[in-house]
């Protein structure tokens, strides 16, 4: 039986890949181990191995193709003995049957067309008739670097892998070429002691840039960010400004599991002293970065690795900077006000539209900062449509959605028509097993059935 | 228990006992100050001396709140390091800093304003004794959690280095800080990318209530650096001396470019670990024979009586002048008013410009 080869995931988060070489003809032979191909992932170029001894029996995917979803055939190997006639003979007996991959069970992630589509008005932060590119959320952050890096030589990168490997979600992808190693530096492995690092060089007039790999790895550093960054500001009376952003990927991936798939918004937005950040869109991710690197405050920096890969339109500004602290209303409605960040607005704008087909408009507020909280933006749509759903991929106890409905209660109770309702992940550890886990996180449906529910619909 | 504690704590003292009588007599003999130079050791350790008496009187009568912890018997650490430092330098510790900021030349009112929790105080009230700061003087703290301060000493190395200040970040921290992790993750960082930072272990011997043969596997301090190639030296940290005379050497070490150095002062504190602690754990004849035979002060003062270089009347005078102002800073710390409640509000995030 001829042995197909599947263009393999690479990554939790991977769901397509290029094919960018071949590094076998057909009718060469291979022994398990033997590097056939290389694929090119949005994070780095790999090799791939044969697991298999035989001959190659056919190429179905040229090299150069682009977008090559995992698990496609691209190759056939031929056992020993085996003709081209057996691969025929395969492909009649049984079409290859996708496997339902890791990322398959994640949402689907909202398509770049209908991220532009949601964006009911022009945005008053980007001058009318702004000229506009479309990045992913990866570029807009390195951009963001990078401009800030130009402009302030205090500016500087650090943390593991983010200089010669180009950073391990390559985030920080080309910053080394540019500003060398003095100013884009390698730890080691060590996030208590560069987190308290980078503190004493925020004290000491620096202004780092500091990336965890994940933000799961900063509980180990934790102790630096509470209590010497954020606290030493008010210790010492308003001597020891401390300007430093820490930053990284935050929340749940694909099939990573308990510990590397937690949502700490609501952990640093409890400390007074840190402002905490965590957008949704590629411009807000560009715009509000530039702003906590030139905030002279330590600055808690949360992006998602499920939206790195995703493209916005990003408006090509010489200078755009979001200031911090201000929501945006990504979709007006009428009906009912949903309120999330970062990937929570997946689901969340998902549930919009298939809201919007029943008649229900929902009004769409990405908060961008977690702290400060732009409470007024909230507020204002509250009085407006008289309910309100939070969407969080964090835990529901003292989480975002806890602190936002407790305030819109004491501020706007006259006008609910009722009660605040929180959509958050399960209250439970992650799981790995992808059912579990697609039942752990919020879904579209649940939103949709909570905004009903609030709308008596 | 009690036995077993106090048999350990006879342990420990046998085993340092005998590396302070060494490096003493070694010290004593080419460590030699100009009488100048002793006079201003002996004004300014007694300064701190002084200071810390008046601190722990005041603790006691209610005026001082929360954790004290005082820095007498250690006097010769700071001062002989300061004696050594250059313009520009940094100082951070732990929460046992009032010496190392009389030694840098912090006002003495402001300080203890800070420790009555005064407005006058340099942090405004808002930090107390274990949390004060100055930027004019280079004191980067007075920090409360057990070696946190390693971590941002080296970061202050990071940013001498960026900038090329040719600045030193004198790091201080104690024997019980010897044992956290990111003092590790620190001298990693700072001997790889060759950080101009001074480490300063004092090893006053016990760790709150636990000595040193109680909590370390290897009680050489000085040499903890050794698998990251980063030197250390023991030295006599009651001998202002051999303090200033190592310190010169090392901040010559880290400014040259060569990376950390490590400094273990080989020291003593004669009151508790803080003002509730009341020292059981060991005897007060260790404690009586540590002040008798090496208290730093005692020193210098033989020193300055035997040379002639000063009478009893001259030290008097010193002393009495120390007291006018150790009182002046008592007077001040209880007649200066409280924060105005509006500061409460104040100083959590640095406004951005509008």
């Amino acid at each position: 039986m001829p042995i197909q080869v599947l263009m393999p995931a690479l990554s939790p988060t991977m769901e397509e890949g290029k094919l960018s070489k071949w590094l076998v003809k057909v009718g060469d032979a291979v022994a398990s181990g033997d590097v056939i191909a290389e694929i090119e992932t949005d994070k780095a170029t790999m090799e791939i191995e044969a697991v298999d001894e035989g001959k190659i029996g056919r190429i179905f995917i040229e090299e150069g193709t682009d977008n090559v979803a995992i698990n496609t055939p691209i190759a056939v190997i031929l056992a020993d003995g085996e003709d081209e006639s057996a691969i025929d003979e395969m492909a009649s007996n049984a079409a290859p049957a996708p496997v339902e991959t890791p990322t398959a069970a994640i949402e689907p992630a909202v398509t770049e067309t209908s991220v532009s589509s949601v964006v009911v008005e022009a945005d008053p932060e980007i001058p009318s008739g702004t000229e506009m590119v479309s990045l992913t959320i990866r570029e807009a952050l390195r951009d963001a670097m990078v401009e800030e890096m130009r402009r302030d030589e205090a500016v500087f990168v650090m943390g593991e892998e983010v200089a010669e490997y180009q950073g391990a979600y390559k985030v920080t992808q080309g910053l080394l070429d540019e500003f060398g190693d003095k100013r884009v530096v390698d730890t080691p492995i060590t996030e208590h002691g560069f987190a308290g690092l980078g503190v004493g060089a925020a004290f000491g007039g620096l202004k780092p840039v500091v990336e965890f790999m994940t933000f799961n790895f900063a509980m180990q550093a934790i102790d630096h960010i509470i209590n010497s960054a954020a606290k030493t500001l008010y210790m010492s009376g308003g001597q020891m400004g401390c300007s430093i952003v820490f930053r990284g990927p935050n929340g749940a991936a694909a099939r990573v599991a308990a510990q590397h798939s937690q949502d700490y918004a609501a952990w640093y937005a409890a400390i007074p002293g840190l402002k905490v950040v965590s957008p949704y869109s590629a411009s807000d991710a560009k715009g509000l970065l530039k702003a906590a690197i030139r905030d002279p405050n330590p600055v808690i920096f949360l992006e998602h690795e499920m939206l790195y890969g995703h493209s916005f339109d990003v408006p090509v500004l010489d200078d755009f900077v979001i200031p911090l602290g201000s929501a945006k209303i990504l979709r007006q409605g009428a009906d009912v006000t949903l309120v999330s960040y970062s990937n929570g607005l997946t689901y969340t704008l998902g549930a919009a539209d298939e809201l919007a087909a029943e008649g229900i408009n929902a009004e769409v507020i990405d908060l961008r900062s977690i702290r400060p909280l732009d409470m007024a933006t909230i507020i204002t749509s509250v009085k407006k449509t008289g309910r309100i759903v939070t969407i969080e991929e964090g835990w529901a106890t003292c989480g975002i959605g806890a602190e936002i409905s407790a305030r819109v209660v004491s501020e706007a109770f006259d006008y609910l028509d009722a009660p605040p309702t929180r959509i958050s992940s399960e209250d439970v550890p992650m799981p790995y097993a992808a059912n579990l886990e697609k039942l752990a996180l919020p879904s579209v449906d649940e939103i949709v059935v909570a905004a009903k529910a609030v709308c008596y619909a | 228990m009690a036995t077993s504690r106090k048999a350990s704590a006879t342990k420990s003292r046998s085993s340092t006992k005998s590396k302070v009588a060494t490096k003493k007599s070694k010290a004593r003999t080419t460590n030699i100050f100009t009488p100048e130079q002793d006079i201003d050791a002996y004004r300014e350790m007694l300064m701190i001396r002084r200071f810390e008496e008046k601190a722990g009187q005041m603790y006691g009568m209610g005026l001082i709140g929360g954790f004290c912890h005082l820095y007498i018997g250690q006097e010769a650490v700071v001062i002989g390091i300061s004696m050594a430092i250059n313009e520009g330098d940094q100082f951070i510790t732990s929460y046992r800093d009032h010496g190392h900021m009389l030694a840098l030349g912090m006002d003495p009112k402001g300080v203890m304003a800070e420790l009555t929790g005064r407005r006058g105080g340099y942090s405004k009230g808002k930090g107390g004794s274990m949390h004060m700061f100055s930027r004019e003087k280079n004191f980067y703290g007075g920090h409360g959690i057990v070696a946190a301060q390693v971590p941002i000493g080296t970061g202050l190395a990071f940013s001498n280095k960026y900038l090329g200040n040719g600045a030193v970040s004198v790091t201080f921290y104690g024997d019980g800080a010897s044992n956290q992790g990111q003092i590790y993750e620190s001298f990693n960082m700072a001997k790889l990318w060759s950080l101009p930072v001074l480490y300063v272990v004092e090893n006053n011997q016990y760790a709150m209530g636990t000595s040193i043969a109680r909590a370390s596997s290897n009680m050489d301090l000085s040499q903890r650096g050794a698998s990251f190639g980063i030197p250390g030296e023991k030295v006599d940290g009651m001998n202002v001396c051999a303090v200033k005379e190592a310190s010169a050497r090392a901040l010559e070490h880290c400014r040259s470019g060569k990376g950390p150095f490590i400094l273990e002062m080989m020291t003593y504190r004669y009151r508790g670990h803080s003002m509730s602690d009341p020292a059981k754990y060991r005897s007060k004849e260790e404690v009586q024979k540590m002040r008798a035979e090496h208290d730093p002060i005692e020193q210098v003062r033989a020193r300055l009586l035997s040379s002639k270089t000063s009478s009893e009347a001259d030290l008097k005078d010193i002393d009495k002048n120390i007291r006018a102002i150790v009182a002046e800073a008592a007077e001040f710390a209880q007649s200066d008013a409280q924060p105005d409640p509006s500061e409460l509000y104040t100083d959590i995030l640095i406004e951005l410009d509008a």
